[in-house]
């Protein structure tokens, strides 16, 4: 009895940390305090889950010491490896990361589902259908998080595609969907296993289908979808289990990642469904403006010592920045302009990197002070007023063709006004255009000049040419 | 179950509903510059589940039962673990100009 109430309160306890935590996790400066706060939530709840021993049926007592065994054994592998992976994954690496955590979190939830539907033990038909449903959306949560971390990894390099896909898609989905509900309604028959089969390999052949189309640029908005979809399952398994602990954490999850999701394909200018069901790559290089004026290219050292002169300058930094290794270089520079007296400041388009934020973790390990770096709608009035605008490895989110053509794919989307700026200098390696595949304005105004070369090398020779002119 | 009070469907609903709530207000306040970190905490908060696999292979009774619930417990303790180290790799780089004057300004 004591021990079925310390259960209890430790669940209790660890949703209020995890509340409190992510509370915490909501500004900059409590932020890391509130992760160690979910962290000891979660400690108290995994360790007091050992409590069960005292309140179990005779029948499984045979089987006690084997499950407690295989119970530990469990959670030093599970744990022990995610964390080795955790401690040395690349910053730029992460978004991959978080999707392959987040789709074993999703088989856990199918995992606990399948265990219970094998028990046999429960008949009330809503806490059936609550099992089954988590198990559907668990898994889809596995596979598809699978195939967003291969694609953002670099191991599917092209999203499959075949006519009538949308139609095959759904024939799955409603098929397992009436799998699910054989389930349920022949949980007494002898046919169950072959059902609970089928179903479980229907939700996982879905997952993996409709996430295969979707374009790698828009894996970040897919990866906080599943992660929404993970906590549902695993607050619809709470359910199943009767355990509130799960029901609330996941359920916060569960609304918390739908939101995060919304905010994501908004920043992108694309609704979730567009996100979904259009396949974007194909149909973006159509559709553009014949372009005015030449683009026009400087030296890297030129440049420097243009800035060095300034007295206010903007950065602008995309994920090309991250992909040349060159954050440490851009700070040094950053700080070689401080020392000079120029007012330095960056801005970040809310899908700079490869999710919202992502541009802030990769700058911030490099050592640049938050303070200095501002959102696109705190900055944008700014433009007008500064000297120079520094663009490294961004294109589309500078595009002025989002504010004037109609016709361009990437019309309307909100971007970063660098165009206002005196002078604009663009880093970037070649004459490419951006994942949208249109021809950026920026880069033939009248006021910008073109940097080539790889973004770390373009700034050593910046960082060199300010530091001749001092020696 | 180890509580002995069943909890109804309606009870279970209002449940829901208020977490809902809660972690949209919680959400809706974050800057953007944390939702990646953000992102990767909620991931960590659901490896709760790692709690449900634990009762399901604790009480297993058969050997399917041990094996799966073998895979849920590993893999929800993976969510968690691993979760938890990348978030806190994460927020751990979040530094204010105050924090670096010692070693930015001496340059």
């Amino acid at each position: 009895m004591f021990a079925q109430h310390i259960l209890g309160l430790s669940g209790l306890a660890a949703a209020a940390f995890f509340i409190l935590g992510l509370k915490r996790m909501s500004s900059p400066a409590t932020a890391l305090s509130g992760i160690v706060v979910a962290g000891v939530g979660m400690v108290v709840a995994v360790a007091a889950s050992f409590l069960v021993i005292f309140d179990l049926p005779d029948t499984v007592r045979p089987h006690l010491t084997i499950n407690l065994i295989l119970a530990v054994i469990a959670l030093l592998i599970g744990g022990g490896w995610a964390w080795m992976r955790g401690r040395k994954v690349e910053m730029t690496a992460m978004p991959q990361m978080v999707a392959l955590y987040n789709g074993m979190g999703g088989g856990a939830a199918a995992a606990v589902a399948a265990v219970e539907l094998s028990a046999r033990g429960m008949q009330a038909v809503e806490i059936l259908a609550v099992t089954v449903a988590g198990a559907l959306i668990g898994s889809i949560s596995l596979t598809g998080s699978v195939i967003a971390w291969a694609k953002l990894d670099g191991k599917i390099n092209r999203p499959w595609r075949f006519s009538g896909q949308r139609i095959v898609n759904a024939l799955v989905f409603l098929t397992t969907v009436l799998l699910g509900v054989a389930v349920i309604a022949f949980f007494d028959d002898p046919l169950l296993p072959v059902l609970a089969v089928l179903f479980f390999l229907g939700a996982l052949a879905f997952g993996i289908m409709m996430t295969l189309p979707i374009g790698g640029a828009d894996m970040p908005v897919v990866i906080s979808l599943f992660n929404a979809f993970t906590g549902l399952a695993v607050a619809l398994e709470g359910y199943a289990l009767q355990n509130p602990a799960l029901m609330i954490a996941g359920m916060v999850v569960g609304s918390a990642g739908t939101l995060l999701t919304i905010l994501m394909a908004k920043a992108m200018n694309r609704s979730l469904a567009n996100v979904l069901f259009s396949n974007f790559g194909d149909a973006a290089t159509s559709g553009t403006s014949e372009v005015q004026g030449q683009m026009k290219s400087t030296d890297a050292r030129d440049a420097g010592i243009a800035m060095r002169y300034a007295s206010n300058v903007i950065i602008i930094p995309g994920y090309g920045l991250a992909v040349a290794q060159g954050q440490q270089k851009l700070y040094e520079f950053v700080k070689l302009l401080q020392a000079a007296g120029v007012d330095v400041k960056f801005a970040i388009h809310p899908v700079a990197g490869r999710m919202p934020g992502h541009m802030n973790v990769l700058l911030a390990e490099a050592g640049v002070p938050y303070d200095i770096i501002f959102d696109m709608e705190d900055i944008n009035a700014d433009f007008a007023s500064t000297d120079v605008a520094l663009v490294i490895g961004a294109n589309d989110v500078v595009n002025p063709a989002a504010r004037t053509d109609k016709s361009s794919p990437i019309y309307g989307m909100p971007i970063l006004n660098a165009d206002q700026a005196h002078q604009v200098y663009v880093i970037k390696r070649g004459q490419g255009k951006g994942y949208s595949g249109v021809e950026n304005l920026l880069f033939y105004g009248e006021n910008c000049s073109m940097v080539y070369g790889d973004a770390q090398a373009v700034l050593t020779q910046m960082v060199q040419a300010v530091k001749d002119l001092g020696a | 179950m180890a509580i002995d009070t069943s909890m109804t469907w309606l009870i279970a609903l209002y449940i829901f509903m208020l977490a809902a709530f809660t972690g949209y207000e919680v959400i809706s306040r974050v800057p953007s510059i944390l939702h990646t970190p953000l992102m990767s905490g909620s991931n960590f908060i659901h490896g709760i589940v790692v709690v449900g696999a634990l009762h399901a292979l604790i009480s297993a009774t058969s050997l399917f039962a041990q094996i799966v619930g073998f895979l849920a417990v590993a893999l929800g303790a993976a969510n968690a673990a691993g979760g938890y180290i990348v978030t806190d790799r994460m927020l751990a780089m979040f530094k204010t100009s105050g924090d670096k004057s010692t070693a930015g300004k001496k340059n």
